[in-house]
């Protein structure tokens, strides 16, 4: 559409995972390594999904639209099933980096824990679910026109952007209620978090009706938000003491050992 | 369209880099111009002329207001109209012809005259946004219904957003005249490495009676030269369609009958006629001003004082009436020691037996535009025009793309294949006697209809044949110092040589071998060689193929101006055509500014808004996650 609605839409689309980037993960090295390579395992689980829906497109008949449509079903569900597989194999692998990398280095204690490794590995899953969600539909947006011609809303570049927002900080959130859950072998949860995903991964299916699609979306982000928060130690009464600005006094006379 | 830029100014269409953006309308009538120039709300425009509104006025208006236009879509009828079109300036050439202040002043820019009262002029003008030209089929019906669904503006209210739109590419290279784009495409000094623009230029076609030794040049002693010339080119105002049916096919293709028909009786001339075909004549006469200057500077095989006479075959197509007009110049005939009443009266008693009649024109108007002009320049020689109309053309489509097989009546019933088509004599063609109908059907075919048969294909040099399937253009193609021939001269070239030329038994590495050959029966300055790919063997696709001695040759087209570097000259023509990357159009739906600015705007707001709030969360996190049960004190 123009240079204005790739901007707007790529500041909508990676504004809070960038705003998070720059103030929590930019300044520690360690922190931008696991980033990373939270992101490459992500790629991975694509790849990987991706070669099956490839192989199994080119088996199917490509005549029948109801079965191709099924084939996409089945592809979306696996690939859902294959990055939350690869988030599990990742919280493996870092657990046996951190005691790899406490036996190397002198100090005693462990240089990142695994709940900040949580919210770190989360928001790599984030950045590059949602790069490859919205690049290929960003660059067109670029161009002069809009989407439409053929009787389509015009809203897809908006949406777009909103659901890949969502996406990215569901993710984020996911990952932090994940690790958590591994961590105290709580499977309940860890199923839950994959049928959350499935969830909002089919909500897609009923695009273009966007309403419909955004606005659940929104809900569940709002309710992992919540449980994200309360896993990561958050509370009402941690708020309630943040807004009413007694961080201080709270520090200084509340001073319990832990 | 395409610019093309001569020694003072550019003319044609040129549109801005990326191509240009705008919002479809479909013009219903002149008065409606108003809302794209004045009223509309979305502007530019990007504006639909269907083919009646294709007119100088609507085109002026445009070019005026084009600060709101973004470009033009002209739809083509798929009939030619009948009140006649001509792009072309309605004195054609009138610069570089013979008539001028010193020559004959009372007839110079057809104060006598007008050569083409229909002519509008619009292909010289200059447009500052692109002018493409489409068919009216289902691309273009796609269009229509794209605008009627989303930009009509229905009952005085104002269409909606989003709105339909078009964008169209066709970037030219070149600006201001012939002489910047020459300097510019010295490698020196542009960034553009091949150049901006390209000289038109091409070859012309000459063959003549009796061997000729090419390779003495200059004046030949005894020899009497009878030239026979036409012209080969047209153009249109779009690039690429340019058919030119009768002001260039009916000469050619008559010309070439001659010539086959000449061919068995040459023994018993005594003078030599040189058959030649010029090419770029639209264009200010590139080729005949070429010829001339070489034959001026004895740099060609004859030379000015070798020719007798000349006899130019111009638009013959024959109207209702069946006349022909035999046109001269007054002021050269004034002079006792040029003959032309003996050239006419030869021509009506050549003409008395056949069911035409010739007859002079009962004006004293000078010459029409014809190569011949270029030659009385230089020498009075008698000659003669031979044209279909007395005064003014009675050619209604002079150098438009409706100037085709339509307009002369070539009908060929549409459920004929190809090859049908090929044999059936059309009412054109039985003018002529039989044993010459059997050709002319058949070159009119070739020329006007469809290139790809069975009858030229045989005719055809063998490695050539890719180069010539599609419809033929007339346009004459540019050069880059060294002159292409392209399709009508190929064409003309091959017919010819077939026509008028022998078999030679020679095998096929020395008949295509440009060296000079040691062998006596090829002499290579006197006959020239090509190697035809011959008939179809029956129940097979291979060839006999053969070589073809003739006495057919090419010579270059290319305007002395660009020999001598006289980019500004004003004797010779100084036509050169801008070079392109793209041409192409699309269209889409643009949403309206407002829109792109609120999503920008959001965009910034979320952004703005979740740096704020990460910034205050990660420097209350310490308090927020406080009570967390994290066994070790980490930092966070």
């Amino acid at each position: 559409m123009t240079a204005a609605v790739f901007f707007g839409c790529t500041f909508i689309a990676f504004g809070p995972a960038i705003a998070l980037f720059l103030f929590t993960i930019a300044r520690e090295p360690l922190r931008v390594i696991f980033l990373i390579a939270g992101a490459f395992f992500w790629l991975v689980s694509l790849l990987l999904s991706s070669l099956v829906w490839f192989i199994s497109v080119q088996i199917s008949n490509k005549e029948s639209a109801a079965q191709q449509k099924g084939l996409l079903i089945f592809g979306v569900v696996l690939s859902v099933l294959l990055q939350e597989t690869f988030r599990f194999g990742y919280y493996k692998l870092l657990k046996k980096a951190n005691e790899g990398l406490l036996t190397l280095s002198q100090e005693e204690t462990m240089p990142i824990s695994i709940r900040q490794l949580a919210y770190v590995s989360g928001l790599g899953f984030g950045f590059m679910s949602g790069a490859f969600s919205v690049v290929n539909i960003l660059a067109d947006s670029a161009g002069p026109g809009t989407v439409g011609i053929h009787g389509d809303s015009q809203h897809y570049f908006l949406s777009s952007a909103f659901m890949t927002m969502a996406i990215i900080l569901l993710h984020m959130f996911w990952g932090v209620v994940f690790f958590d859950a591994c961590e105290k072998r709580c499977w309940w949860a860890v199923g839950l978090v994959v049928v959350i995903h499935l969830v909002v991964s089919c909500l897609t299916f009923q695009n273009p009706d966007y309403t419909a699609t955004l606005v659940p979306a929104y809900v569940i982000l709002f309710g992992m938000g919540v449980w994200a928060f309360y896993t990561a130690g958050g509370s009402l009464r941690n708020i309630k003491l943040c807004l009413t600005c007694k961080d201080k006094d709270f520090l200084l006379s509340n001073h319990r050992p832990r | 369209c395409v610019r093309l830029l001569n020694a003072t100014h550019q003319i044609g269409c040129q549109s801005s880099l990326s191509g240009d953006v705008g919002v479809l309308h479909l013009l219903e009538s002149e008065e409606n111009l108003d809302w794209v120039l004045r009223t509309g709300p979305n502007p530019p425009y990007m504006v639909i002329l269907e083919s009646t509104l294709f007119t100088r006025p609507i085109l002026m208006k445009l070019k005026n207001g084009s600060s709101r236009v973004a470009g033009v879509l002209a739809v083509q009828p798929t009939s030619n109209p009948p009140e006649g079109f001509s792009p072309h300036t309605s004195c054609p050439n009138e610069n570089t012809g013979v008539y001028s202040e010193t020559y004959g002043p009372s007839y110079a820019h057809c104060n006598v005259t007008m050569w083409n009262p229909l002519g509008t002029g619009i292909s010289y003008e200059e447009f500052d946004f692109p002018i493409f030209s489409v068919k009216d089929d289902n691309d273009t019906e796609v269009i229509r219904r794209c605008y009627m669904e989303h930009n009509r503006a229905v009952n005085g209210s104002t269409p909606q957003y989003p709105l339909c739109a078009m964008q169209l590419m066709s970037h030219m290279a070149a600006v201001t005249d012939t002489a910047t784009c020459m300097r510019r495409n010295a490698p020196t000094f542009s960034l553009a490495p091949d150049g901006v623009c390209d000289p038109l230029g091409d070859a012309n076609i000459w063959a003549s009676t009796k061997p000729l030794n090419s390779s003495t040049k200059g004046h030949k002693d005894g020899v009497s030269v009878v030239i026979a010339a036409t012209k080969l080119d047209s153009r249109s105002f779009f690039f690429d369609v340019a058919p030119g049916a009768d002001s260039a096919a009916t000469g050619l293709v008559a010309l070439l009958a001659a010539a086959s028909a000449l061919h068995n009786a040459t023994a018993e001339l005594n003078r030599t006629i040189l058959y030649t075909f010029f090419n770029g004549e639209t264009f200010d006469y590139i080729g005949s001003s070429r010829m001339v200057y070489d034959m001026a500077k004895n740099d060609f095989t004859v030379d000015l004082d070798n020719i007798h006479s000349i006899l130019e075959v111009g638009q013959v197509a024959l109207g209702p009436d069946s006349r022909l007009w035999l046109h001269s110049d007054p002021v050269s005939k004034r002079n006792s020691s040029v003959n032309v009443e003996t050239l006419v009266s030869n021509l009506q008693a050549a003409a008395a037996g056949l069911n035409l009649s010739l007859g002079e024109p009962n004006v004293t108007q000078p010459l029409p535009p014809s190569s011949f002009q270029r030659f009385l320049l230089e020498r009075p020689i008698p000659g003669v025009v031979i044209e279909n109309h007395q005064t003014s053309f009675t050619n209604k489509y002079y150098q438009s793309m409706f100037d085709n097989a339509e307009y002369l009546k070539l009908n060929y019933p549409p459920n004929l294949t190809p090859e049908e088509q090929l044999e059936l004599v059309t009412d054109s063609a039985k003018v002529a006697p039989p044993w010459i109908g059997f050709f002319l059907n058949k070159m009119l075919y070739t020329f006007l209809v469809r290139v790809n048969n069975s009858w030229f294909d045989q005719l055809v040099k063998s490695d050539w044949t890719g180069v010539l399937s599609e419809l033929m253009l007339y346009e004459i193609n540019t050069s880059e110092r060294k002159v292409k021939t392209t399709e009508p001269a190929l064409m003309v070239q091959c017919i010819l040589a077939n026509l008028t030329g022998s078999i030679a038994n020679i095998t096929e590495g020395n008949c295509q071998d440009k060296k000079m050959d040691k062998d006596e029966n090829m002499n290579k300055d006197i006959y020239s060689y090509l190697w035809v790919q011959g008939p179809v063997r029956p129940n097979s696709t291979e060839r006999d193929s053969f070589c073809v001695r003739s006495l057919v040759r090419q010579s270059k087209a290319l305007s002395p101006a660009f020999e001598l570097s006289e980019y500004t000259s004003k004797n010779y023509s100084t036509w050169a055509e801008s070079r392109w990357s793209a041409i192409k159009g699309r269209i889409f739906l643009v949403a309206s500014h407002d829109l792109e600015m609120l999503t920008l705007g959001v965009g910034v707001g979320v952004l703005l808004m979740s740096l704020l709030l990460t910034y205050i969360v990660s420097s209350k996190a310490d308090i927020l996650f406080s009570s967390g049960r994290e066994p070790t004190n980490a930092t966070y």
